[in-house]
């Protein structure tokens, strides 16, 4: 299975995220997108139209969108990630990939603008994604208040893949996260996922701090 | 919204009036300000010091910088980039005499931007002792954080910074290495906002790899960044040492954009350097002997 890679890509960091969790090993193609632009060559211009990256071939199949790669790793070797229990299951996670792009047009169009100097109207980027990571929060709380501490259900599935490089990469487009506790408690959830792996800008877990040890009589 | 109206509003810090030019000894310094490779007619905007500057090349490639008012400003091209000043340098882009050595590839990592200090950007690439801790298993891995003794100076015959036999065990020192192993290190800074590191070259243990941070101050808290490197590597393609380099320098930059106060101190204050910190001592100490403080803070807090 070959991808079309940037290390610097949230979207092709969800598909090397989900590989990493799913036990696949992809065979990475680094794309020069900054400051080549070679996804806008004529190359990678006839493999996907949309001049996008990430791109998946895996034999006569090739993906260009992320969200459907997120689905063909998991059909693949880890079903359990998909929400398909139910239907309320199957909805809440079209739902959350549906909402992805939105991460990715405000905050990612957001850190495009700040980090590698691509045009863009930084403030209606930066609001964007404000509402966005505000409607994520709501969803998270209402989620930990049904007990679940995941966006589909009580397990993580490929809603969360997809929605999460984008909102721990926010920072880096100049929008804090520092209001939002349920993403921060979701993000570490992730984070602590076995298999789990890094790309520049998101660090894996330090060893946790024991717990603070508070003697019977000081109580 | 122009890209220069957001670098504008970008701007918090503007120096209060002074009676002497503030920031001359630094505005008389050359500045990277755009690749040659990209050079294009429409011109990139972009700023340096506070002034909006345009960086645009005719047909024939040549490179023409023009200030806020229109004013033409000086121009170099130089280590794959175009150079400009503000002011009236003295002398001449430093030297790096590996740039002319046959056999090296040179590689344009391209521009990253960063909320810092330009010299913070310089004073954190100059630091080993964070290796193990941002660059996990590329640069550096616990248990092995220990930072081995070294020299700094400031070399008056050259008037530069120089760090020099420093040894840092490295589980991936660059593309070319295959597992880990203790990566030998020299940092020179010879200029306010520019460094050049030299490395173990894992392929071609006679010479070393060169890789430099030549940094663009666009406000005293706001950066270009333009990372480029001269390497002895035949086998990587240019776009995975493009990659690796991004890599490293992303990992630093949510640091960067961290660290308080956002100015670089140059007076001691609440801080307890430790032997690690050698390099980033005496290029402080360089910076305020020259007046180098576009960036610093110069009274402790």
């Amino acid at each position: 299975m070959k991808l079309y890679d940037y290390i610097l890509s949230p979207s092709c960091y969800k598909v090397r995220l989900m590989a990493a969790l799913a036990g696949i090993k992809l065979d990475l193609r680094a794309v020069d997108f900054h400051p080549g632009l070679e996804h806008r060559g004529p190359d990678l211009l006839s493999l996907n139209p949309a001049g996008s990256i990430p791109i998946l071939e895996d034999g006569d199949l090739v993906l260009t969108e992320s969200s459907a790669m997120l689905a063909y790793i998991a059909s693949l070797s880890a079903p359990e990630w998909l929400g398909r229990a139910s239907a309320m299951e199957t909805a809440r996670e079209q739902q959350w990939l549906a909402f992805s792009s939105r991460l990715t047009a405000t905050l990612g169009g957001a850190r495009l603008h700040e980090m590698l100097l691509r045009p863009g109207d930084i403030a209606a980027l930066q609001a964007g994604g404000v509402a966005s990571l505000r409607e994520l929060e709501a969803g998270l709380v209402e989620q930990r208040l049904a007990g679940q501490a995941f966006l589909v259900t009580d397990r993580p599935t490929i809603a969360d893949i997809a929605c999460f490089p984008y909102v721990a990469l926010a920072p880096d487009g100049g929008v804090s996260l520092d209001p939002y506790p349920a993403i921060r408690l979701w993000s570490r959830a992730i984070r602590s996922l076995k298999g789990f792996i890094e790309m520049p800008g998101i660090h894996r877990l330090h060893e946790l701090k024991p717990e603070p040890h508070l003697e019977q009589d000081e109580a | 919204m122009t890209a220069q109206t957001t670098l504008q509003q970008a701007m918090p810090h503007q120096a209060p009036p002074h009676q002497a030019p503030p920031h001359q000894a630094m505005i008389d310094e050359w500045y990277p300000v755009g690749l040659v490779s990209q050079l294009d007619r429409s011109g990139r905007h972009t700023a340096l010091m506070g002034e909006p500057i345009v960086v645009s090349g005719d047909d024939a490639g040549n490179p023409l910088v023009t200030g806020g008012n229109g004013r033409i400003l000086p121009v170099k091209v130089r280590y794959g980039h175009v150079w400009s000043s503000l002011g009236t340098p003295t002398k001449d882009i430093f030297s790096i005499p590996e740039a002319d050595q046959p056999g090296r590839r040179f590689v344009d990592v391209g521009v990253v931007r960063v909320r810092c200090s330009p010299l913070r950007a310089v004073e954190n690439f100059l630091d080993i002792a964070h290796f193990p801790f941002v660059h996990t298993d590329v640069l550096g891995a616990e248990p092995h954080t220990e930072v081995q003794n070294y020299t700094a100076e400031i070399r008056a015959d050259v008037d530069e910074v120089w760090a020099t036999q420093v040894k840092f065990y490295q589980p991936q020192a660059s593309k070319s290495a295959s597992g880990g192993i203790t990566t030998e290190y020299m940092y020179r800074v010879p200029a306010p906002t520019c460094s050049v590191l030299y490395k173990t070259c894992p392929p071609r243990p006679s010479e070393w790899d060169v890789i430099t941070l030549f940094v663009q101050p666009l406000a005293e808290d706001l950066c270009d960044v333009w990372p480029w490197m001269a390497l002895f590597d035949d086998e990587t393609s240019m776009t995975d040492l493009i990659h690796f380099q991004q890599m490293i320098f992303l990992q630093d930059r949510s640091i960067l954009e961290n660290q308080i106060p956002r100015l670089l101190p140059l007076d001691p204050g609440m801080e307890i350097p430790t032997r690690a910190d050698l390099t980033s001592i005496a290029y402080r100490r360089w910076l305020k002997r020259h007046d180098y403080t576009y960036g610093a803070q110069l009274v402790a807090r």
